[in-house]
């Protein structure tokens, strides 16, 4: 009996503090939303408060929506972050791969190479980043903006999988060769759908900061025709006045596709744990 | 179908000799068993012959055919491998017909070679359910069915029983065995397990540190070892080794095996004390430290009332000597 019920104060206790981390961790998305709907008054007099029916508004969503192209910027951040994630998966893997399957001169300085871009921030590189894409036609393009995220993604993601590729059985790579398929077959369909989790890991962290990044935006691709959903929000914050109404709509509208990349994802997380293995 | 030659078989890993020159003849049909203790690059030669690995040196040749550079695939073998190397998302029938699909076979021939597989190893009812859902002796009879419907020249196992629990080891191992027997197939089997290497092999090749020490039958092996170290690592209990001073002989060492020893309360050869006994209902291990000949391991058929401390006599049967010289090789005295 004071066995269950020491478990039951200790699972108590751990669901008090995840409780409250949830709490300290919405708190932001919740006022967000929250004031979104509010006229601008009310989000000034009471900023906690929830709307009411006198201070509903949707003035805000009204700004966002007339003012500029706020659907295409949308597209644009999602199809700048669904290719970067598709591109860093991609060759983030094959480049694990090889790094853990095949012993060849040079593979760990190789490694190394390749993880040296967690540890240097890519904004270092923005005016050369800049002087290319330049010389090469792309600014004001999305492909530039793909082009970077890929590249920003690409160190963090060879690092995680190369590391989980290596725990994948030899036996079973073997037996895929036995029975003829491809060094390309074992790769996607042998290895890929066995590190699932950890692709699901890679695109999750890949995916926040390219969404919500500014600074390539508003220097690669400023152009009306390729902004992003954070680079148009930015016209509602003014030097002297911010139209916070917009501000706050905007963001909300900006929660919810990442909220939905990141269910998908994390389905995936699941499933992947619950693969049968070897043995 | 199905004949090998190894012809002097080096593999180096950086500076490290794994195998150093194996010349190795397995004829079709034959079951060949690789024994030796870990490390002695029994499962380097077994990934050598499927192609899993580059020799430094050497050829490999299945049916006369060199095979040194030829895909594992297309080499005409099936391995089945110790962790069963199941592809853990496709169930049971996918996985024994990958291979099958890889190579392009109608979709009907690969159903009923499926069909035939699955009726000969008892996993009709599994066909349909992925790997995680079976018990280890199922996973390795999936594992085997996909060798099996490959219909290769040479069955290759990499310590298969290893995984599984002694009863099913027992089970498993008949059931090889019977495989053996209805495929006529020509199988290399690789194992620590002297017993598995006994009940299986039509002919054992024992490793030792990359060399070949010696090729038999399982008798001729146990009758006939050729060096001290076949003839301890074959038998068990190991066979006891006597000083050859000790034993008033010409030989450097001389062998006995456990079952080559007679006890008796009343008079004997060497006189010896009990240490430990163990009853294992058909046989009786005793274990005895003897003044003239050091520490003897006696195996007696049938149940026997030895306890420890008491006193004996032990006398080698004659004709069970194994005399080895100075370098380890066995004496031939014309017995």
């Amino acid at each position: 009996m004071s066995k269950a019920r020491t478990s039951f104060a200790r699972t108590g206790a751990v669901h008090v503090a995840l409780i409250a981390y949830t709490l300290v961790a919405l708190f932001p998305v919740f006022l967000t939303i929250a004031n979104s709907f509010k006229s601008r008054n009310a989000i000034f007099r009471e900023p906690l408060a929830i709307p009411t029916p006198e201070t509903f508004s949707l003035i805000g969503y009204e700004t966002v929506l007339k003012q500029g192209d706020f659907i295409g910027y949308f597209q644009n951040s999602v199809v700048v972050t669904v290719v970067s994630i598709a591109l860093v998966l991609l060759f983030g893997a094959m480049a694990a791969f090889a790094l853990s399957e095949y012993r060849f001169r040079g593979n760990t300085l190789m490694g190394l190479y390749l993880a040296l871009g967690i540890m240097i921030p890519i904004r270092l590189g923005t005016v050369a980043i800049l002087q290319g894409m330049v010389a090469t036609n792309l600014v004001n393009t999305l492909t530039a903006l793909i082009l970077v995220y890929t590249a920003q993604g690409l160190p963090l993601a060879v690092f995680i999988l190369s590391e989980f590729m290596r725990t994948v059985s030899d036996d079973l790579k073997n037996a895929g060769r036995i029975d003829g398929l491809s060094e390309y077959a074992i790769f996607f369909r042998l290895v890929l759908p066995l590190i699932r989790p950890a692709m699901a890991t890679v695109a999750v962290f890949t995916m926040i900061p390219i969404w919500n990044d500014l600074w390539f935006p508003l220097i690669l691709a400023p152009a009306e025709t390729t902004k992003t959903v954070t680079l148009g929000s930015q016209i509602f914050i003014g030097q002297f006045v911010t139209n916070w109404n917009a501000v706050l709509s905007a963001l909300s509208l900006a929660i919810f596709p990442v909220l939905v990349l990141y269910v998908i994802f994390s389905r995936q997380l699941i499933r992947g744990i619950t693969a049968g293995a070897v043995k | 179908m199905g004949s090998l030659q190894l012809q002097s078989i080096r593999k180096s890993y950086g500076g490290h000799e794994v195998l150093k020159g194996i010349d190795l003849e397995v004829k079709d049909g034959e079951f060949v068993i690789f024994v030796g203790p870990s490390g002695c690059g029994k499962s380097t030669l077994l990934r050598t012959i499927a192609g899993l690995e580059d020799a430094t040196s050497g050829s490999v040749q299945i049916d006369g055919v060199e095979v040194g550079h030829v895909a594992p695939a297309k080499r005409g073998i099936a391995m089945v491998f110790q962790s069963y190397a199941l592809y853990p998302h496709l169930t049971v029938k996918d996985n024994i017909s990958l291979g099958l699909k890889q190579a392009g076979v109608p979709k009907p021939e690969i159903d009923d070679k499926v069909r035939k597989a699955a009726g000969m190893l008892s996993l009709d009812p599994y066909l349909a359910r992925r790997p995680a859902e079976l018990s280890g002796g199922q996973r390795q009879r999936v594992a085997i069915g996909r060798a099996i419907v490959r219909e290769p020249k040479l069955f290759l196992f990499d310590e298969p029983l290893s995984n599984l629990d002694a009863a099913l080891r027992v089970n498993t191992r008949l059931e090889i065995a019977r495989l053996h027997r209805s495929l006529k197939a020509t199988m290399i089997y690789v194992t620590h397990d002297q017993v598995e290497a006994m009940t299986l092999a039509d002919k054992i090749v024992v490793l030792n540190g990359g060399r070949i020490e010696q090729v038999g039958s399982p008798m001729e092996l146990y009758n006939r070892p050729a060096n001290l170290f076949v003839a301890g690592f074959i038998g068990s209990p190991q066979m006891n080794f006597i000083d050859g001073e000790k034993f008033g002989d010409s030989a450097k060492t001389v062998g006995i095996r456990p079952e080559h020893i007679g006890l008796s309360r009343d008079g004997g050869k060497w006189k010896a004390k009990v240490i430990h006994v163990e009853h294992l209902g058909a046989d009786t291990i005793v274990y005895l430290e003897s003044d003239d000949v050091g520490p003897l391991t006696v195996r007696l058929f049938g149940e026997h009332r030895y306890a420890a401390d008491d006193v004996v006599h032990a006398t080698p049967v004659i004709g069970g000597l194994h005399r080895f010289d100075a370098d380890g090789r066995v004496i031939n005295s014309g017995q």
